[in-house]
């Protein structure tokens, strides 16, 4: 087994298991801190497949806003009350857990494909600032501008759910 | 080099967890974690192929996805805030009409 293999499985290990611990965890702040290793680790394994500039983006939106974010809304939100009492939709609920199972042998079918065997050239593209701005400013002009009126909605939005008073 | 399939492979894993969590849990908070948990999973999905194929392009869309991530956190967090002043309590359950 190859290093890169090696770090491959322990990245994958330590994704899948966070990922289990946000879904698993009854109290929500525990959730949020699974959720940053979580983050952390895909933001490893973008820096694997050499795409540098998503690696820091991911841990600058994801780990660093959204994270502190989620935590903030926690803290005002006070946990620990929710997710107690009588489950009404409980037979739904252990439904849920085939329904997934199925989702995944199907996504396992599909995977089975030859479309994905192998790995990919050796020539593989360096996603570092420069060639992914020059992509993002030539091929996608277009939607990168869409995109800040994407977050320009958002702020807007944000300001006028939270400006409003209830009574 | 690790082979393109087990990326996706990974990614499925992540996406079928992240899907269940959205299923399983009550909480609108964990449902949100459980929503970013399958952006990501699509993420690397797009950045294996993007490697497989040699192409900048993969990189490029997860740029986007990263951006409708933040708006949709920012709304929904706002949103679970606004319901959470006006009923004190929060589960998705009760949440089944659209007027307050």
């Amino acid at each position: 087994m190859t290093a890169g293999l090696v770090t491959f499985w322990i990245l994958a290990v330590v994704a899948v298991a966070s990922a289990a611990g946000v879904v698993l965890k009854r109290n929500p702040i525990h959730s949020a801190l699974f959720l940053v290793v979580h983050l952390a680790t895909l933001a490893a394994f973008f820096l694997k497949m050499r795409a540098e500039f998503l690696a820091t983006a991911q841990v600058i939106v994801y780990a660093g806003a959204i994270a502190i974010l989620f935590v903030f809304a926690i803290m005002v939100l006070i946990p620990g009350r929710e997710e107690t009492g009588t489950d009404a939709l409980r037979s739904q609920r252990l439904l849920a857990v085939p329904v997934a199972g199925l989702l995944l042998v199907l996504l396992a079918v599909m995977l089975r494909s030859t479309l994905f065997a192998g790995a990919g050239p050796k020539t593989s593209v360096a996603g570092g600032v420069a060639t992914i701005g020059r992509t993002l400013f030539t091929d996608y002009l277009y939607p990168f501008e869409v995109t800040s009126v994407l977050l320009l909605v958002a702020l807007v939005g944000v300001i006028a759910l939270a400006k409003r008073r209830v009574a | 080099m690790v082979p393109t399939s087990y990326y996706v492979g990974v990614s499925a894993v992540l996406f079928v967890i992240g899907a269940l969590g959205v299923l399983v849990r009550r909480n609108p908070l964990v449902i949100f974690m459980s929503i970013e948990i399958m952006l990501n999973a699509a993420n690397l999905a797009f950045v294996a192929f993007g490697e497989r194929h040699g192409s900048i392009d993969g990189q490029a869309l997860v740029f986007f996805v990263l951006c409708v991530a933040a708006a949709e956190v920012a709304v929904g967090l706002a949103i679970i805030v606004a319901i959470f002043r006006l009923r004190r309590r929060l589960s998705v359950d009760e949440l089944s009409l659209m007027r307050g």
